[in-house]
């Protein structure tokens, strides 16, 4: 099977040249949040970059034909998520870490960074290498499909996450209840 | 292959995804805060999520499943992160601090 996944560009026209020019934008920004919100220091810095990362993972959602779900990534992720985030440091006021490095620890950051960097290797690697085939589309995916296939045969799971909700704000309503004089 | 045709191919979304799932593992592994591995597990989260809406875009019969998968995991994610904080907030009470080492009794 030849591969369909990538397709050769022999002559890009202009506006697919822009169009590739903006992807690239959008990556960028999504691994430069990334490396900021696993990085930095001081943890409103990484709130910050990690609701930047999402913005560049929402646009990532949209060159992949899906504006529904990038609007949802723009309103749950960046609009609720990381504000939720950034409530918590705000009222749990975390010191910066900067004196507090005991030993035990020293060994996390090379053994945390060998380990992403193995993980990396080995999915990039076998998502490169693979020889993927592809099915023809039923369908087009929009969100009039979505609706129908959320409603009709995935209607016990959509249940089910409203359930989760549900205990999910009961459970963190009466854990931050608990202590409280 | 040009550098200005990779949105048009699966590889590249795979490769992304990777590397935001090798950062989110990074920093739960490096992180001495327990916020600091919140944001790490949800920069995980949102690897698999760039996985799933990959190959629902390039592989998959019926466009829709993938786009569902996604949907149900920014839910969940948005219940743990909930949870999470919550729990954040009901340790900082009694600890007065939310560094991992500190945390170190447990009750009995």
């Amino acid at each position: 099977m030849e591969s369909v996944i990538c397709p050769p560009a022999a002559n890009l026209s202009i506006a697919e040249g822009y169009v590739g020019l903006i992807f690239l934008l959008t990556v960028g920004i999504t691994i430069f949040g990334a490396f900021i919100a696993t990085t930095s220091k001081s943890l409103i810095r990484c709130v910050a970059a990690l609701a930047l990362c999402f913005t560049g993972v929402a646009g990532i959602y949209y060159f992949l034909l899906s504006p529904f779900v990038a609007m949802m990534q723009m309103l749950i992720y960046v609009g609720a998520v990381s504000i939720l985030i950034a409530f918590a440091i705000m009222l749990a006021e975390p010191e910066d870490q900067s004196g507090s490095s005991s030993n035990g620890s020293v060994l996390a950051g090379p053994f945390g960074a060998s380990i992403g960097a193995l993980i990396f290797a080995a999915l990039s690697i076998l998502g490169v290498k693979t020889q993927w085939q592809s099915f023809p589309k039923q369908g087009s995916g929009d969100i009039e499909q979505i609706g129908k296939a959320l409603l009709t045969s995935h209607t016990m799971v959509f249940e089910l996450i409203s359930i989760v909700l549900l205990i999910a704000i009961i459970g963190a309503l009466v854990l931050a209840r608990k202590g409280r004089n | 292959m040009t550098i200005l045709n990779l949105y048009n191919c699966l590889g590249t979304y795979l490769v992304i995804a990777a590397l935001l799932f090798a950062f989110g593992i990074y920093g739960l592994v490096a992180r001495k805060t327990i916020i600091g591995m919140l944001i790490a597990s949800e920069l995980v989260l949102a690897g698999s999520s760039v996985n799933f809406m990959a190959f629902n875009r390039f592989l998959a019969p019926d466009p829709t499943i993938g786009q569902i998968f996604t949907l149900f995991i920014m839910a969940i994610a948005a219940a743990e992160a909930a949870i999470a904080i919550s729990i954040v907030i009901a340790v900082y009470r009694n600890f007065k601090s939310i560094d991992t080492e500190d945390l170190v009794d447990l009750q009995g």
